[in-house]
């Protein structure tokens, strides 16, 4: 007997916050259905997976140097992806890169994503001047290029992982902001928020236990749409000099050491370069398909 | 323990406008009415009459630029409209709950039915479950509620009592998954959740097909029996109005024209609009070729003219229709407000028979004007 993971879903009602049962059922199918989507899944799990366990996976310290330094990729050889310009272990540094990227991505995003929610749910469900003021000062940072903003906030608090989680998570607050009011705003609408109001319920439950849940689907396909967003923030920050601690392994910082050796060994910049692109792709390609399960409104079967 | 001839909900002179950039909508434009104690009253109007309005008003759910004022709005004997909003949150849906017009929407799309009930009872009766905001989150999001819990058992019983089959299984759905009859049984049971003396049903079956319809209005209306509660049926529908009321009031722009028990105001009509909506019913025994409708629209609640706002529709409007309103008695329970009912007018002159329609005459032509504020008396 074969149950399918839609079987499960379908038999077995659970509730992952909120989300209706139905749209994660379309989900799985969306995964079963489309190519495109399974490559994404592949990817972003192959990235997490090496991320979580890069300290048992890589076969090299990071940090450890070698006298072999510009060793170029040999598949059979003792460093498969070659070593740089110090002649650290490639494969593992870009393992332990994926951390910073993964961390840095997730850490941004739900950064912005706590304060963004939380401005646009405010200001979409009481309007008035509460909207006005709020939504004026997220238009205020929508003005800036975040490239400046978050330069800005590195230069004022320093180089550092809170720091450049900080930096780019900041620039996403309008994002969440702007689509969480919208939302709000035709939700706060509906009639079982009314219905709630009259069971008694006050608007602090009311936002938050009737509001937010109904707004949670285009959060989370804006969530991982940014959390690509936030890898390559980071990659450009690091590249820049910006980002996290020079010694530590990140693919931007990388690209950005193996640049002065592009003619020599391009493979130290070409490999994280790679390595970005792809994940990024597959994030995106993971993100459409949420898009695609989460994007039908609601129909009216039953 | 109060009488149970005291009313059970006391509206007096109540008025919300709107102001909009084009001026000042009267929506409710000084209405007075009470409920007694297991009552069904009836509202019936056109859209845009103010019917919806007046419940929201009562509520206290009008929000800005909403501006709601009242003489009193009593309910069992205090009056409850200088609440603030926390003890209005214990009136609604513990004390008055509401039923609403579309059960495709009103209720929420990511919780089971059982939640949103189980999470009524635990706010309004004393259960003794926590129904704190983290607690709350967490078993509507998370956990949900704990299917041997009182409240669950409540919530189950209850979708039990309106009609639901197989209610253990259904409390674990969502609405998407029932059908419009069953959700409106879910809203229903939601609203007794409370146990509230008052359910005010705003067109609870307008959005519902004919069959279902019936169903429903008896279910609500035998459990409004069952429970003891008293129901404010609002809707457009004189049928329904007959069928299920026990009196009923005629709003039109805002204003009561005529409450009376339902037999006489279907038997004998007194005022002119109530007879032109009477008249524009198709009737299955008709020869007519076309129905009577009523000429012409409500007027703008912006600009509404002085004294009756039905005097440019009205067949019968005479020199006294600009004249402000006065409520006149015509029989015990039938108060009507229209200047033909004046004792000065006569009213054979402005050819309005006051024995028009009804098999059942009036006794006596007792049509005196009421003073302003006697209790007890409705318009």
């Amino acid at each position: 007997m074969s149950t399918s993971l839609s079987d499960i879903v379908k038999t077995d009602r659970a509730r992952i916050f909120g989300i209706r049962t139905d749209l994660i059922e379309q989900f799985v199918d969306t995964l079963q259905q489309d190519l495109k989507a399974k490559v994404g899944l592949v990817i972003v799990s192959v990235f997490i997976l090496a991320a979580i366990f890069a300290p048992e996976l890589t076969p090299y310290d990071p940090m450890a140097q070698e006298y072999g330094v510009f060793q170029p990729p040999t598949l059979s050889g003792a460093h498969p992806l070659g070593t740089d310009s110090y002649g650290r272990d490639i494969l593992s540094r870009v393992m332990y890169g994926a951390r910073i990227s993964l961390a840095v991505g997730l850490g941004a995003v739900l950064f912005g994503g706590f304060f963004g929610v939380l401005i646009g749910l405010l200001s979409g469900y009481y309007g008035g001047w509460i909207d006005d003021v709020l939504m004026r000062a997220v238009d205020v940072m929508w003005a800036f290029p975040w490239l400046l903003i978050a330069i800005m906030l590195v230069a004022i608090f320093g180089q550092g992982f809170w720091n450049v989680i900080f930096a780019v998570g900041f620039a996403y607050i309008d994002d969440f902001a702007r689509i969480t009011r919208g939302e709000v705003l035709s939700v706060r609408e509906e009639e079982y928020i009314l219905a709630a109001e009259n069971v008694g319920l006050s608007d602090f439950e009311i936002i938050f236990e009737e509001t937010f849940p109904n707004t949670v689907a285009p959060i989370i396909v804006q969530f991982t749409v940014l959390v690509a967003r936030a890898m390559l923030a980071e990659s450009t920050l690091s590249f820049l000099g910006l980002g996290v601690k020079p010694t530590t392994p990140t693919w931007g910082a990388m690209l950005g050491q193996g640049r002065t050796f592009l003619t020599q060994a391009p493979w130290i910049s070409i490999i994280p370069g790679i390595l970005i692109m792809i994940t990024v792709l597959g994030i995106n390609l993971f993100g459409d398909a949420l898009r695609d399960a989460f994007d039908v409104k609601e129909g009216d079967e039953a | 323990m109060i009488e149970s001839t005291d009313p059970l909900l006391r509206v007096r002179n109540l008025r919300t406008s709107f102001d909009t950039d084009r001026g000042v909508v009267s929506a409710v434009d000084g209405i007075s009415f009470d409920i007694k104690p297991g009552e069904v009253y009836g509202v019936v109007g056109e859209s845009g009459s103010g019917k919806s309005v007046t419940a929201l008003s009562i509520m206290g759910l009008i929000d800005s630029p909403g501006v709601v004022e009242a003489d009193a709005i009593e309910f069992r004997g205090e009056d409850i409209s200088g609440y603030s909003d926390a003890e209005m949150r214990d009136i609604r849906g513990g004390n008055i709950s509401m039923v609403f017009q579309d059960p495709m929407n009103s209720l929420n799309p990511v919780m089971t039915v059982g939640e949103q009930i189980a999470e009524v009872v635990r706010h309004h009766t004393p259960v003794g479950e926590s129904a704190g905001f983290w607690r709350e989150l967490s078993r509507k999001y998370v956990t949900g509620t704990d299917k041997e819990s009182d409240s669950w058992q409540r919530a189950v019983e209850l979708l039990d009592t309106v009609g639901i089959p197989d209610p253990k299984e259904r409390a674990t759905e969502y609405p998407h998954q029932l059908s419009g009859g069953m959700r409106q049984r879910v809203v229903i049971a939601q609203a007794l959740a409370g146990d509230p003396d008052l359910i005010i049903a705003d067109e609870p079956t307008t959005a519902l097909d004919v069959s279902v319809e019936a169903q429903i209005l008896n279910e609500l209306l035998e459990l409004a029996d069952e429970f003891d509660v008293s129901v404010l049926l609002i809707t457009h529908d004189l049928a329904v109005i007959r069928e299920t009321c026990d009196r009923v009031a005629v709003m039109y722009a805002g204003e009561l024209m005529e409450t009376s028990n339902v037999q006489e105001l279907f038997n004998n009509p007194q005022h002119p609009y109530t007879r032109g909506l009477l008249q524009s019913i198709p009737r299955i025994t008709d020869d007519r070729e076309w129905l009577d409708v009523i000429e012409g629209n409500v007027p703008d609640l912006i600009n509404k003219p002085e004294g009756c706002p039905f005097q440019q529709r009205c067949n019968y409007s005479f020199d006294m229709c600009d004249k402000p309103l006065e409520r006149h008695r015509v029989s015990d329970d039938h108060i009507a407000r229209c200047h033909l009912h004046s004792p000065e007018v006569d009213t054979a002159a402005h050819d309005f028979d006051t024995e028009a329609t009804g098999d059942r005459s009036i006794t006596s032509g007792d049509s005196g004007i009421i003073a302003d504020g006697n209790g007890g008396d409705d318009l």
